[in-house]
């Protein structure tokens, strides 16, 4: 039972890797159209990350 | 922007250096198989030791001719609780190699908890492997204690002298806490006040700097060749978490409570409400208590993780051995290191962050018409 | 998770909970405080400068709007008393003018008045003579006619026909 629960951890894992993925292009998308709004974007970008993050982290540690 | 572009390209020389390594790796790979096992299982234990707090502050250690281990570094009080205070110097245990003998007790190390045993250090185990001896209550000064104190002291002296500066300078800062101001002022303008709010953020100041601060300074002590590994420790973050826990909770404003246990309001009859806050109510409770344990797991996750690797890449030097394998593992884990040094700021910004969130749903005062 | 509780250390964490609060208390009383209320005290000094400055300013603009006003008026008051002071010296040079006239004219008047009078005068004068003259001569022309009857009755009847004449 060991093999299924680290595949679930992987599975997590993947899918926050592409949450993550998904926040930061669409942060870099937003950055290129208003450059000036910079700041709040990063901020947001890395709160919504860090997020997502914490539910990866979860998933690790439940295993 | 610039700060950014430097990580990118740090990432895509770190992808072609990888790339460069596996290639070293296959060299390394087919010769001296049978000690390479005892070798990568040294290095994991290495690891694994390094990340746990430890005893004694020891910088490194080496086998000298005589085949004993040689430690360079200091011992630390250990204090426990067992049936009376016990306080001995950690060199009783020769780095978990003796058994510590004090007023007619006997304690052992067993990886890197302190039991309590008979004379010759006997640890009984249960059927899963662990161990059945007592454990006393342990209140030893360790590694990260003292790390801690360190950043206590200096956190302590630089802005003292930060705060002294202004008096005697007219109002400007002056020293080596100078370079600090514009962060102190970064955390009030663009942390603490748009998340809070004018109103009631000074409450909050205090807390949220010193806990950046706090954070950031170890986080970059667990950097330097102190080897320390105190915010990747679940007690430290987990300590740290609970204080935002405790603040956002006893702060508390009214409108705070009725948006968990009343969040819908007038807007729906009570009867209409019922069957909804069976299912509602449950998981904003539940809220605030993952919402501190997100960030205590979040920053252990993240120190730990960047040990582990940072750590795993030196090693991976010693498991090359080899002139092409060796010298790119060491600028890997030097490109790790630069990344490693912006996350111990970026993981302090996001607690930081977080937890000026939290309080600031805390603080919410709806204006009731 | 398991991992996770028998890594949990009840000592280091009653060191770091302890370590921590006593930071937090140190540091916002003797740095935190004061730090920041250095820095609201700064921005608050920035803040009245630049309100100062920008009511100085204010106040040179309404300051050089008055001169300007001032000195229209002061020049607008000029060109009134220069258009007065024409003005009067213009009446003054006429009424001068006009008195010279009238004082003129009154001097000539006068003098034709004494030249009548002396004309008169001498008239008169030439008149009394002549008939002093006249009686003079008649009286010596009548000496000498009167000598005879007939002339003198001649005569007589001859003034007396001028007379009629006249």
């Amino acid at each position: 039972m060991e093999i299924p629960v680290m595949v679930g951890a992987g599975l997590v894992v993947i899918g926050v890797g592409m949450g993550i993925g998904r926040i930061g292009g669409s942060a870099m998308d937003a950055i290129a159209r208003q450059p000036e709004a910079f700041g709040k974007i990063q901020t947001a970008m890395l709160i919504a990350a860090a997020l997502i993050e914490g539910i990866g982290f979860a998933a690790l540690f439940a295993v | 922007m610039k700060r950014k572009s430097t990580i990118l390209i740090n990432a895509k020389k770190s992808v072609a250096l990888l790339a460069i390594l596996f290639v070293g790796f296959a060299f390394a790979n087919n010769k001296e198989d049978a000690k390479e096992g005892d070798l990568k299982t040294e290095i994991k234990e290495y690891i694994a030791h390094h990340l746990l707090d430890s005893y004694d502050f020891s910088l490194f250690s080496y086998t000298n001719a005589q085949g004993e281990h040689v430690y360079i570094g200091a011992p630390l009080p250990i204090i426990l609780w067992d049936n009376g205070l016990k306080l001995f110097s950690s060199s009783k245990f020769h780095h978990g190699e003796t058994v510590a003998a004090v007023d007619g007790n006997h304690y052992a190390l067993y990886h890197n908890k302190i039991y309590k045993t008979d004379a010759a250090g006997t640890i009984n185990y249960d059927e899963s492997h662990h161990p059945t001896n007592v454990k006393p209550l342990d209140f030893s000064i360790t590694k990260s204690v003292v790390s801690m104190m360190l950043v206590f002291a200096i956190m302590f002296f630089l802005f003292k002298s930060l705060a002294a500066s202004y008096a005697k300078n007219g109002g400007i800062a002056a020293g080596a806490g100078r370079f600090f101001e514009p962060i102190v002022l970064y955390i009030r303008d663009d942390i603490a006040l748009p998340n809070i709010g004018e109103k009631k953020h000074k409450k909050y100041m205090s807390f949220l700097l010193t806990i950046f601060f706090f954070i950031w300074f170890l986080n970059i002590l667990g950097l330097t060749p102190l080897g320390v590994n105190v915010t990747g420790n679940i007690a430290v973050t987990f300590g740290l978490a609970l204080l935002t826990f405790l603040i956002t909770n006893l702060t508390g404003t009214k409108d705070y409570w009725l948006h968990i246990f009343d969040p819908l309001g007038s807007t729906m009859a009570w009867y209409a409400k019922v069957p909804l806050y069976i299912i509602l109510i449950p998981i904003e409770v539940l809220g605030i208590f993952i919402k501190p344990f997100s960030l205590l797991i979040r920053l252990y996750a993240n120190m730990q993780a960047g040990h582990i690797v940072l750590m795993s890449l030196i090693g991976l030097m010693f498991i090359f051995k080899s002139w092409l394998g060796s010298p790119l593992s060491f600028g890997l884990a030097f490109a790790i290191s630069l990344i490693e040094v912006l996350v111990a700021l970026l993981q302090a910004y996001i607690f930081t962050m977080l937890s000026a969130l939290y309080f600031g749903f805390a603080a919410v005062e709806h204006e009731h018409h | 998770m398991e991992k996770l509780l028998e890594e949990f250390s009840l000592g280091l964490f009653f060191w770091q909970t302890l370590l921590f609060v006593g930071l937090l208390f140190l540091l916002a009383k003797y740095a935190w405080k004061p730090i920041l209320s250095a820095v609201e005290e700064r921005e608050n000094t920035i803040k009245d400068s630049l309100e100062a400055a920008e009511k100085a300013k204010a106040d040179m603009e309404a300051v050089q709007a008055d001169n300007k006003r001032i000195l229209k008026e002061a020049r607008a008051e000029r060109d009134a008393l220069l258009a007065e002071a024409k003005k009067t010296s213009t009446q003054i040079v006429n009424d001068a003018k006009e008195a010279a006239q009238t004082e003129a004219d009154k001097i000539a008047a006068a003098a034709q008045a004494a030249i009548q009078q002396e004309k008169n005068a001498a008239i008169n004068d030439l008149k009394a003579q002549v008939a002093g003259l006249s009686v003079d001569i008649a009286q010596k022309v009548l000496q000498g006619e009167l000598a005879d009857q007939k002339k003198q009755e001649q005569l007589v009847e001859k003034l007396v026909k001028d007379i009629e004449i006249k």
